[in-house]
């Protein structure tokens, strides 16, 4: 019979992103043998992180041609993983990897696979998963009644990380890896890298996002100065007027043909608040709206509205926030 | 190069959702359909390769006896013919039970490259893709925005978006599944006399009999993911707006962020 939680770890660079800690700690409360899956090349060492956060058992698959992420290698050690653990749950990042390779992995598996999950539970043995629906209009409970793994893969931003136990360890087994070129049919070139370093919309804590407002592509710069005193882990973003007028990236747009976001802090400048757009940051912890519009419908979902210039209020933000950082 | 699409038509962005009484679906009254925002750009881009290269561009989707509307929709932009897999049995479909109809509409069907939008707006899945290009046996390039084909057509070069605006480039051999995120391209307008050319390009309408699957293996009864309640989330409650001069705006925001939200 299936049996036991797995999680698909996910790192970048030598370090566990935080989605990853967030689904180990979820995982351990459903009172099931946990078990990790790293992936990679040189990632031995980061087993004993995966160990205090809640995994049992980490399976290390650690070869170079797993150095960069592919789809193709991804879902054949996994599946193959799977084919051979027989879990009953498989838990895996909704990130831009997660996303690509897990629905070809349930599909390889003939199961069902709920995706971008916001909350999880256990119900005798069966995994009930929420997620969104409509960008967020609405939401959803799943489960997949007759197929095992039953698989979800989990939002980041969203599940509380619990404390590291620094006694606890994870008994280590190192895999083999299977995989051939032969098995790669799609092969990574090169990466481009983005204008900005800043971290990605859906995994930031705080967003200062642009709207129609903002008027010119050159405007969002006191956006970024504003990002940039709030300090690491914040980024900018745009609505979609914002894009379909050229003054920010499409990767930059929030909503439901965007990115669909959920930081502590989200900063709304000159954003009326379309429907589509509230969907993408509606589930944001605070919501800070600045626009000129009184009747602005996203001063109904702020929890802080400010009626006013953005040109003038953002800099004064910006220098307000920089003399709160100096007396930290 | 014979350039399938696999297309969805979906509720306009702007549609308010409301729950059924029972909570087993949303209320479908007065809703707006429309082509899936992200599939519009994978028929531009079909279009594009058709005009380079040379070819067809046939629209494969899945859906009711609306869905004909969005078919002749793509089809007014410039595609040449439409496959609608168009049955009861297929209603209720979760990806997986989608992407084995869509298997069993193109397994028939010569094709070189398939191209879709990253997900569709009403379910948000972003699984169909993967799962039908696992049920061909093809690759698939997911979050694309921007595709190269080469010369001879048997490979591609394409860009995919991950984290915070960086790309990764990707050379995959076809037959594969691309599948397109808005920057790809702008998607056309379908002009007057294409609308009118539209009316009279073939669609061939795919029921279950004619689909060679059984009952079991598609829609509601073939889903591996079933929902068991739909729900609305809380309503935000409107806050406080904050009055003065924008000195004093910035400095009370600035202070409540920090000692009331903690979020600075």
């Amino acid at each position: 019979m299936p049996q036991g939680i797995w999680v698909i770890a996910e790192q970048k660079e030598g370090k566990l992103k935080k989605v990853t800690l967030e689904m180990l700690s979820k995982a351990r409360e459903m009172g099931q043998e946990v078990t990790a899956l790293l992936l990679g090349s040189g990632v031995e060492g980061l087993a004993a992180d995966l160990g205090q956060y809640g995994a049992d058992k980490v399976l290390v698959f650690d070869a170079e041609v797993l150095k960069d992420y592919s789809t193709d290698a991804y879902t054949k050690v996994i599946c193959d993983a799977v084919k051979e653990g027989d879990p009953s749950v498989l838990l895996g990042p909704a990130t831009a990897s997660g996303k690509d390779f897990l629905p070809k992995v349930a599909a390889r598996l003939g199961t069902g696979l709920a995706s971008d999950c916001t909350d999880l539970s256990m119900e005798d043995g069966k995994l009930v998963a929420t997620r969104p629906m409509y960008a967020g209009k609405c939401l959803v409970e799943t489960v997949v009644p007759d197929a095992t793994p039953q698989m979800a893969s989990i939002r980041p931003n969203v599940l509380a990380v619990g404390d590291p136990d620094a006694s606890k360890s994870a008994e280590v087994v190192k895999k083999d890896v299977n995989v051939t070129d032969a098995d790669l049919k799609a092969v990574l070139k090169e990466v481009i890298k983005g204008a900005s370093e800043k971290v990605d919309l859906t995994e930031a804590t705080i967003i200062v996002s642009g709207g129609r407002a903002m008027k010119d592509a050159d405007n969002f710069k006191i956006l970024w100065d504003l990002a940039d005193a709030l300090g690491s882990g914040t980024t900018v973003g745009a609505s979609r007027a914002a894009v379909d007028s050229g003054y920010a990236t499409h990767d930059m747009q929030v909503g439901q043909t965007g990115k669909v976001v959920n930081p502590n802090l989200y900063i709304a400048c000159g954003i009326s608040g379309a429907i589509q757009h509230l969907a993408g940051m509606r589930t944001s912890k605070v919501i800070v709206a600045i626009n000129k519009d009184p009747e602005a419908p996203i001063f109904q979902k702020a929890d802080y509205g400010l009626v006013g210039d953005l040109f003038k209020i953002v800099p004064l933000l910006t220098e307000e926030v920089k003399k709160l950082k100096a007396q930290d | 190069m014979d350039i399938l699409v696999c297309m969805k038509q979906v509720p306009d962005t702007e549609t308010k959702i409301v729950i059924n009484p029972e909570g087993t679906g949303i209320v479908t009254d007065g809703i707006k359909y429309v082509m899936n925002p992200y599939d519009e750009f994978a028929v531009e881009e079909a279009l594009k390769i058709k005009e380079k290269m040379g070819g067809t561009v046939t629209i494969v989707s899945m859906g009711p006896q609306r869905a004909t509307e969005a078919i002749r929709t793509a089809l007014a932009m410039g595609a040449d013919k439409g496959v609608h897999l168009c049955d009861d049995a297929f209603e209720g479909a979760d990806s997986y039970s989608t992407a084995k109809a869509l298997a069993a509409a193109i397994k028939p069907l010569s094709y070189d490259i398939i191209l879709g939008g990253k997900q569709a707006v009403d379910h948000d899945n972003a699984q169909v893709y993967a799962a039908l290009a696992e049920l061909l046996d093809i690759s698939h390039v997911s979050i694309v925005t921007q595709l190269d084909v080469a010369e001879d057509g048997k490979s591609a070069v394409a860009q995919r978006e991950v984290e915070g605006g960086a790309r990764e480039v990707i050379e995959v051999s076809l037959p594969a599944f691309i599948a397109c995120q808005k920057g790809l391209n702008e998607p056309r307008y379908a002009s007057l006399p294409g609308i009118m050319k539209a009316k009279k390009k073939p669609i061939d309408v795919i029921d279950l009999a004619k689909s060679g699957l059984s009952a079991d293996e598609v829609g509601e009864k073939g889903a591996k993911l079933k929902i068991r309640k739909f729900f609305l989330p809380p309503e935000r409650e409107a806050g406080k707006i904050l009055e003065g001069e924008p000195e004093e705006l910035a400095t009370q925001l600035v202070k409540l962020l920090r000692e009331e939200a903690k979020a600075i």
